[in-house]
């Protein structure tokens, strides 16, 4: 079945750095050429925006990541010859967390990462 | 000082406040944050607003004497008063109330006169703030703003309303006259645009481009459920994109209409080219004078222009060769004692008032001491509030948002109906009675402690800190989240993090949480119709740590 | 059967902007109901994009990602009338085809 492809013990991952080992990432660089675009505060923890701009020429691969979540690997895009290294969707977080961006450019991986704050609310000027 | 002098000084100072020479052939006036006060009325300015980090002393955290040097204000002036909290009872005695359309209405008609295509900005919180706008559901500030000659707003409490409401004024009442400016506000699904991102006049043949900027953290600060289908945030991207498209179509200057918050706007203007002016709102700062904020495309200038009627900011431009060569600012105090009332506006007022006036004039109690609520961590009103929530709940401690808004009484005066609605007319009032661990009650505070004190204005929402009642602690701002509060204590004991406590509140912003009790004016109204005087008490003020000798905080 | 996804295509300056919502619970697997039974996960792990035949983007979704999906990307090309067919399969086996004009 087409799910048989799907990659379970990336998605499975409990840590940033299992995550990584899977992807066979190790240890990215952090690269101002990877651009995450979140909300600094979230509207909604259920629905968080997540854009991932690469500025990297031969960008292959991006992956979204919630450090805090349970489940860590939110998504991850294969970006085909032709098609920008830009992608948008949302994610679901918890808590608090760093969100990271991965990407893979010419076989090499690169990261970028931002706070996403998770808030109670309810005061206001 | 006597009163008889102070008050001929007064109206000496009168021709000196409201004499500004017309400049430059481009002017825009700003109203922001008045809180639906129709009337005029004493609102004192804080004596607490820290900066924190490399905000520490700077504008806006200015308070009292520290203020006054800055902008170099004479101390005992007419403008010491309407600036800082500093003699406020005897100088409100002495000047007497501020702001109300009617006093305002013939300020900005005078202004207008002497500088023919000015427009008027409403940087919003128009809507919200008074018992009138919450039973009309806005209708009468809405007529208000029309009559006052409104020309572009834009939103924060309006959205609380609901988006139905808010989308219905915008294409009826404001439709041709008013329009409603927001780069910020996208749809949830496909992120399309709600309002106008901006709107372009032209003045005295200049196009003038005004982008909006709502409140980022509405769904937030507020009830989600109440604009479910609109999503908010800074949107620094969207503004540079507003920015740039603006001046693409001709726009040789370009303003924010913003409610982001002073220290929000001041981030903003540093990283975001091609704004000439942002005109602030939000965290009621009425500052006498622009930040002048340096940026990779030149200079932006901020403003942010207070709040409850009290003050009308005025910019003039002088606009050579396509774009801004020179400006003046002034923040105008309104004084209702110094400006007659416009007989148009008077005469609405008294219309739209005449059904309700038996309701809104019911006393409930004397105040022997000052009532007021601005101040970071806790004001005498709040303090009614809660120690009323707790007395009236049967908890154990309680919770009163940090709203900035809300007017001031002075020492003798008659709490009335109206009074009391004027801390508390919201469309989310319901009081709310829970059983919470002591861990949650850290949390809840943590929290809100970081929305006021992160370094990063990005990550703050404007509002104060959270009021409570009945519970003592420690606060160190300059802390990271998480470590700023400390030795929470009850009664004398400490407060333990397994342990449950009844807590008190209201504003609840969940949705589960509708109609979980009854009103806050409600609760208020029967113990302050019990008490008959409220007497002049100590605040509960959490023990600061680390901010000795910051200029945005006097005790 | 899913409800179809809602798919907007919209070409401009030789590049092409699709953006899709689609119509999934993304059940995480941590969530109990009110009995306090466990709510088995039900998520969309993978999806693709196809210009006419051209496949444009893949991707492989976990249960972080928010209830009715949503996606946007880019790819140069594409011209006012072309196909967008978007698909996804979810760890039931469930799946959806839908297709859009490119405006
Ligand atoms: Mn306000
Ligand atoms: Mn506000």
């Amino acid at each position: 079945t087409a799910h048989a492809a799907w990659n379970e013990q990336a998605f499975g991952a409990k840590s940033l750095d299992a995550a990584f080992e899977v992807l066979g990432a190790g240890k990215p660089a952090v690269s101002d050429d990877v651009v995450l675009n979140t909300p600094d505060i979230a509207e909604n923890g259920a629905v968080v925006p997540v854009g991932v701009v690469s500025k990297l020429p031969g960008t292959e691969y991006v992956a979204i990541m919630i450090e805090k979540n349970p489940y860590m690997l939110a998504a991850s895009f294969t970006i085909p010859e032709g098609t920008q290294a830009e992608v948008q969707t949302r994610v679901k977080m918890g808590q608090t967390s760093d969100v990271y961006a991965l990407v893979k450019a010419d076989g090499k991986f690169y990261m970028a990462k931002k706070e996403v704050k998770v808030t109670l609310g309810g005061c206001g000027g | 000082m006597s009163l008889h002098s102070g008050f001929a000084r007064a109206q000496q100072a009168a021709a000196a406040l409201y004499d500004m020479p017309a400049f430059g052939n481009v002017s825009l006036l700003h109203m922001t944050d008045c809180h639906a006060q129709l009337l005029p009325i004493h609102f004192r300015e804080p004596s607490v607003n820290l900066g924190i980090g490399n905000m520490s002393g700077k504008v806006p955290h200015l308070v009292g004497e520290h203020l006054l040097k800055h902008f170099g204000i004479r101390p005992g002036s007419i403008e010491a008063h309407a600036f800082t909290y500093l003699d406020f009872v005897e100088a409100a005695k002495t000047y007497g109330k501020v702001g109300g359309f009617a006093h305002l209405a013939t300020l900005v008609k005078q202004l207008k006169a002497s500088r023919p295509g000015a427009l008027l900005l409403d940087g919003g919180d128009t809507w919200q703030g008074s018992a009138t706008a919450l039973w009309t559901k806005a209708q009468d500030m809405v007529d208000a703003c029309k009559l006052l000659g409104v020309d572009v707003m834009t939103l924060h409490w309006e959205s609380t309303y609901g988006a139905e409401r808010v989308k219905e004024i915008e294409e009826k009442d404001f439709a041709g006259r008013i329009d409603i400016v927001a780069q910020n506000v996208k749809t949830t699904d496909f992120e399309d645009p709600v309002f106008k991102p901006y709107v372009i006049r032209n003045i005295n043949g200049v196009p003038v481009a005004i982008v909006g900027q709502a409140f980022p953290y509405t769904p937030i600060a507020n009830p989600r459920w109440m604009t479910p289908d609109w999503s908010f945030g800074i949107q620094e991207q969207g503004m540079q994109e507003a920015v740039d498209a603006a001046r693409a179509e001709g726009a040789q200057v370009v303003v924010v209409l913003s409610h982001n918050g002073m220290d929000v706007d001041l981030k903003l203007a540093s990283r975001v080219t091609g704004i000439d002016a942002i005109f602030g709102g939000h965290t009621h700062d009425g500052m006498p004078a622009p930040t002048v904020v340096d940026n990779a495309g030149g200079k932006t200038l901020v403003t942010n222009a207070g709040s409850s009627g009290k003050f009308l900011g005025v910019m003039d431009f002088d606009v050579r060769d396509g774009k801004v060569a020179d400006f003046r600012y002034r923040l105008l105090p309104v004084f209702a004692n110094l400006l007659p009332a416009d007989p148009d506006m008077a005469a609405f007022i008294d219309k739209v008032r005449a059904p309700f006036l038996e309701k809104l004039g019911e006393p409930l109690a004397v105040t022997e001491g000052l009532l007021y609520r601005r101040g970071n961590f806790n004001g005498s009103w709040d303090q009614l509030i809660v120690d009323a929530l707790i007395a009236e709940k049967d908890a154990e401690l309680a919770f009163s948002p940090g709203f900035r808004w809300g007017t001031s009484l002075l020492p003798g005066d008659t709490i009335t109906m109206e009074h009391l609605l004027d801390q508390t007319a919201i469309t989310y009032p319901w009081t709310t009675l829970t059983e919470m661990s002591g861990e949650m009650i850290k949390t809840i505070l943590e929290d809100v402690a970081d929305n006021l004190f992160n370094p990063d204005p990005y990550y703050q929402q404007g509002g104060d800190m959270v009021r409570v009642g009945g519970l003592q602690y420690t606060c160190d701002p300059a802390a990271p989240m998480g470590r700023r509060i400390d030795d929470m204590m009850l009664k004398g004991k400490r407060i333990e993090p397994g342990k449950t406590y009844k807590v008190a509140g209201w504003a609840p912003v969940a949705e589960e949480a509708r109609d979980s009790g009854p009103a806050v004016w409600d609760v208020v109204a029967s113990h302050l119709r019990a008490q008959k005087v409220v007497t002049q008490q100590a605040l509960n003020l959490p023990e600061l740590k680390g901010v000795g000798g910051n200029p945005g905080l006097v005790l | 059967m899913a409800s179809p996804m809602r798919i907007r295509a919209a070409a401009k300056d030789g590049v092409t902007e699709v953006r899709v919502l689609m119509s999934h619970v993304m059940e995480t697997g941590q969530r109990k109901d009110s009995s306090g039974e466990v709510i088995p996960a039900h998520f969309i792990t993978e999806l693709t994009a196809r210009h006419n035949d051209k496949l444009v983007l893949s991707a492989e979704f976990g249960p972080s990602v928010s209830t009715n999906p949503y996606l946007a990307f880019k790819f140069k090309g594409g011209e006012k009338g072309d196909k967008v067919t978007v698909s996804w399969v979810d760890n039931k086996g469930d799946s959806r085809t839908d297709e859009a004009q490119i405006a």
